[in-house]
């Protein structure tokens, strides 16, 4: 186990692009990749041994998110679930409508699935968000509800990029009969799943289980048809030989963290606090993002005059790790589409998460390093 | 568009630089007076209105330079 106490190591501060493999999750993926090799539809005992632990995971991983087992499909990525959850509902609704109404600030995942389903002849409406990266729920609500027949609605439950909840359950209600994809990747096992969706994406490298395993949840009853080719298997949602030892790892992250979760939270949600009231108070630096309906473990900040990656690498010489929106040296990648929909400066971005086991003493050397970092990244650009 | 005080050509200048061209350079206008910050860096579209917003300028607008490059157009509140 990683001994938090000692001195300063390396910090990782990027939680939010990927969660430590928490121990639980070790000890299950050791366990089952011993005891697992089996495909889970054979009738023989190891593929019946395959099949239970297979069971289980979908079991333990439905109990944790307040849903039934039949629900949850496990899939190679959190990106791969947002795909195939999308684009089966705009195919379970194709006679009703073409129209899919997007967030202005949802991850790429949603937004490349909206630009195939343009590419295949649908609609697509991006709707606002305001300077906190909330979606404006009025225009998304009105959007999908006048005009042409929508036929589905995507909204991501937390911004993985400045933190801020949106107004999922309101907008989900206001929707009457038009169904929602929630993205639900920045925030599962952190937050609860807000209610109303009909389909709903996760990931599970990001709240401490293995990599190479998204969790695909489909309403009991929803209009969902596999866009994909449908291969033999039990399960239409499935997508080929499931990783069973991974999925089981995945369950077992995430009731522990679940567990965890009460305290986890209001640890966290404190020491984000208390980046968010320090790092402000560097002149010229934009802290973005709800200050209080936001992700627990997540800030974001962009400071004036910087860019992001030389801020990203000079902090990671000093052994801290974070994460950027900014794409200054490049001449081919666009900023953050995020921070440019909220009217956030997009250069000299920092995105700040914590791991489950990011301590105090941590987060307050970071906070001494970063105004020395931005002083002297900022003499050195002329501007002082 | 009434013509402005300054012109900052920025052209080929990546994020943050055509910020920073206009922090170094907005004293050279009077209160009251105006910059055109003309970028063909996409960051600028969203970075010279927030430069407005932090250091308390106001953002006039965008406008078409004659090559085709967008021009930004800030106003010195003080």
């Amino acid at each position: 186990m990683a001994d938090d106490t000692g001195p300063a190591g390396p910090t990782y501060l990027d939680a939010a692009s990927s969660e430590p493999l928490h121990p639980a999750a070790r000890e299950a993926l050791h366990a089952a990749a011993d005891a697992v090799h089996a495909d889970p539809r054979r009738g023989h005992r190891a593929g019946r041994e395959a099949r239970l632990v297979l069971d289980n995971a979908r079991a333990a991983t439905a109990q944790c998110l307040g849903v039934r087992p039949d629900e949850v499909t496990f899939t190679p990525s959190g990106t791969h679930a947002v795909h195939l959850g999308l684009l089966g509902l705009l195919r379970g609704r194709a006679r009703v409508g073409g129209r899919l109404v997007v967030g202005a600030a949802e991850h790429s995942a949603v937004l490349n699935t909206a630009r195939w389903h343009e590419d295949a002849g649908g609609e697509v409406v991006e709707v606002g968000v305001d300077r906190t990266g909330r979606v404006d729920a009025d225009a998304l609500v009105a959007a999908a509800t006048q005009g042409p027949p929508t036929a589905a609605v995507a909204l991501q439950s937390a911004n993985h990029e400045v933190g801020t909840v949106q107004p999922v359950a309101e907008v989900a209600r206001r929707l009457g009969d038009v169904p929602l994809l929630l993205d639900a990747c920045a925030s599962a096992g952190r937050l609860a799943l807000p209610e109303g969706w009909t389909v709903a994406a996760a990931s599970a490298h990001k709240w401490g289980g293995p990599a190479g395993i998204g969790v695909l949840l489909v309403r009991k009853g929803a209009r969902w048809r596999a866009p994909y080719p449908v291969d033999d298997r039990a399960e239409e949602r499935s997508t080929g030989f499931e990783n069973v030892p991974a999925a089981l790892a995945a369950a077992a992250a995430l009731q522990a963290v679940v567990a965890e979760r009460a305290e986890t939270v209001t640890r966290q949600h404190a020491l984000v606090a208390r980046i968010r009231d320090a790092v402000a108070r560097i002149p010229d630096v934009d802290v973005v993002g709800d200050p209080e309906e936001r992700l627990p473990h997540l800030v974001t900040f962009s400071c004036l005059y910087l860019d992001g990656e030389s801020l990203v690498t000079e902090l990671d010489r000093l052994g801290f790790a974070v994460a950027s929106g900014s794409a200054c040296t490049s001449s081919v990648l666009e900023p953050s589409h995020v921070l440019a929909a909220m009217g956030a400066l997009t250069h000299g971005n920092v995105r700040v998460s914590l791991t489950r086991a990011t301590t105090e003493a941590e987060v307050e050397r970071f906070l001494t390093a970063l105004p020395e970092v931005v002083a002297r990244l900022r003499a050195q650009a002329g501007i002082g | 568009m009434t013509p402005v005080d300054l012109v900052l050509d920025c052209r080929g200048l990546l994020c943050p630089v055509p910020v920073i061209r206009l922090a170094q350079r907005i004293a050279e206008v009077p209160a009251g007076g105006t910059v055109a910050v003309e970028a063909d860096d996409v960051a600028a579209a969203t970075d010279v209105p927030a430069w407005c917003r932090m250091r308390g300028h106001e953002y006039v607008g965008a406008v078409t330079a004659q090559d085709g490059t967008p021009s930004y157009v800030v106003r010195r509140v003080a």
